[in-house]
């Protein structure tokens, strides 16, 4: 469960911990279409640094990142796996039968997995740095607009905080009961996938029934305490924009315009 | 089987900033054949010991022994598995384990997981009911459908089937109704009596400790800050709220009976029989007596 990096929160007082969680969650998409404009290999230079700079920054040490990648180690093996076998190319730099490697495929696999690791990291900024909650009202802030559209926001924000509030109770709920199947005998770590499957059943089952009766008990707490939902709910806890806000955003803008010139003018 | 703690250190994530340490130089035996509380306010790590007990945590320092089995920290889950087979835990509120579609299938699992038939499982499991007080008419009923009471039930007997020779018991009794506790605690005196199984119970009640275990140990933020016998840990009661615990009633009671110069015990009276016993024996006493019959005459 440890490893589970996504959604760890790291408490700290950086530049990064304070920014507005709405700024944050807006970089992070705007950076993955950053990385999608980038064309030539200073391009890719300015992106790489500008993920660092931020990592650096949230002062987070370096292992957390790492430890983020390598869930996703595999995905981005067979990709590079596929590039490298697929790509065409002209130059190429071996033919054994069907197989050529050109030495454009080897550029593209480098560039894919740059991009891998720079949308993985930013991401993982994004959930170090920010507490489940703000990431919550974030959105719901930013989904604002779609009321007009009759989008029930409120509804969804309250859902999608609900459920990042029992992520841990959950976790925790599941150690407890993988620890009481293992004292009657289990071990989930052994057999085949079949047998694993299987093993999951006495971890599951437990899990829905203690799962439905807390959203039983919620609601019954949320009613007592007046919860109606709707328009007139006031927040405790104010978004408010500030200058580190209006810089993050400056520079995002300035390395966007930078990028589309490599791209039309040079 | 002994249970013995050496030097026991364990740390939570060690080298990150969640690093939270919660067991400090532990050392304690737990004899073969013994009903041993394990009493601490919540958060002294209590569980966290619990969990060492039968390897479902190994120690980050030190050694548990666990009969001639030495867990360390570098231990495989498969080399300490079969032990789980010998020290049978109940967790708290063990009713949320079940999983299964009847109470027999369900209290089968631990036995086939440790390599008994289906067979043997399922009758094994119902000659266990009557011990937890139900009977066979249970067997193929849903575990879902019963009371939580039963339930409990079940879930222990899920335990009790593996023929442990250690149970450990985590506040077996929490949210059962007082006839409920005693009978659960009832229950499992008499298995410690009549098939000699070696008891560990942690807890809140010192009622329980004082009526059945007879060792305990104390832990205060990760430490063992006591360990005996509990009418020598009882005699320190203020030192025992300190820590945010409490003795008995029975304790309690005799401590303010002896404020009053006239009255005196040999030894600390820790069940409800042994106070009887003692103010039986301090109402013997002459003085007392005559101070009886003037109230009586004045009536």
């Amino acid at each position: 469960m440890d490893k589970l990096i996504l959604g760890q929160y790291v408490p700290g007082d950086s530049y990064i911990h304070r920014l507005d969680p709405r700024t944050k969650l807006v970089a992070s998409m705007w950076f993955i279409i950053l990385i999608f404009m980038a064309s030539s290999w200073w391009t890719y230079l300015v992106l790489l640094g500008l993920v660092f700079v931020a990592a650096k920054i949230s002062e987070i040490p370096i292992s957390y990142y790492i430890n983020g990648l390598k869930p996703l180690a595999l995905l981005i093996l067979i990709t590079v796996f596929f590039q490298l076998i697929f790509a065409q190319g002209d130059t190429v730099l071996l033919e054994y039968g069907w197989l050529t490697i050109t030495l454009e495929g080897i550029i593209n696999a480098i560039l894919i997995i740059l991009r891998f690791v720079m949308i993985v990291m930013m991401s993982t900024i994004l959930t170090l740095t920010t507490t489940p909650l703000e990431i919550a009202d974030g959105i719901e802030s930013l989904l604002r607009p779609l009321k007009r559209l009759k989008v029930p926001v409120q509804e969804i924000a309250l859902i999608l905080s609900i459920a990042l509030r029992f992520v841990p109770t959950l976790m925790q709920e599941t150690e407890k009961i993988m620890n009481a199947q293992k004292a009657r005998g289990v071990s989930f770590d052994e057999g085949n996938l079949l047998e694993r499957m299987k093993k999951i059943v006495p971890l599951l089952i437990p899990l829905f029934i203690s799962s439905i009766d807390r959203a039983d008990q919620l609601a019954v707490a949320m009613t007592a305490r007046g919860y109606r939902g709707g328009d007139h709910r006031t927040k405790l806890r104010q978004l408010e924009w500030t200058n580190q806000d209006f810089y993050t955003f400056g520079l995002f803008g300035m390395v966007t315009v930078l990028l589309l010139s490599a791209r039309f003018i040079i | 089987m002994e249970i013995r703690f050496e030097d026991v250190n364990f740390t939570y994530q060690p080298g990150t900033p969640f690093e939270n340490k919660v067991l400090h130089d532990i050392n304690f035996t737990i004899k073969d054949g013994s009903y041993t509380a394990i009493v601490g306010h919540t958060g002294s790590g209590k569980s966290t010991i619990l969990q060492h007990l039968n390897a479902l945590k190994t120690p980050t320092s030190g050694s548990v022994w666990l009969g001639d089995l030495e867990v360390t920290s570098n231990k495989t889950e498969k080399s300490i598995r079969d032990i789980r087979k010998e020290i049978g835990v109940v967790f708290q509120f063990p009713e949320a384990q079940l999983f299964e579609e009847t109470v027999g299938k369900d209290i089968a699992f631990g036995p086939q997981n440790f390599g008994v038939s289906e067979e043997e499982a399922l009758k094994r499991a119902e000659e266990i009911l009557p011990v937890v007080g139900l009977d066979a008419s249970f067997m193929d009923r849903s575990p879902f459908e019963l009371s939580g009471g039963q339930m409990r039930r079940v879930a222990i007997a899920g335990v009790l089937v593996m023929e442990p020779s250690v149970l450990v018991l985590d506040e077996p009794t929490a949210g059962l109704d007082p006839k409920g506790q005693l009978e659960m605690m009832s229950l499992f005196n008499g298995l410690h009596k009549e098939k000699n199984l070696t008891i560990v119970l942690v807890t809140h009640q010192m009622e329980d400790v004082a009526n059945y275990a007879d060792h305990m140990i104390v832990l205060d933020d990760g430490k063992i800050v006591g360990d005996g016998s509990p009418r020598t840990v009882f005699q320190k009661e203020k030192w025992l709220r300190s820590i945010q615990l409490d003795v008995p009633n029975t304790v309690e009671f005799a401590k303010e009976l002896i404020k009053d110069p006239s009255w005196s015990y040999d030894k600390l009276p820790l069940t409800l029989d042994e106070l009887t016993q003692m103010i039986i024996k301090e109402i013997d006493h002459p003085e007392v007596e005559r101070k009886d019959k003037q109230v009586r005459t004045d009536g």
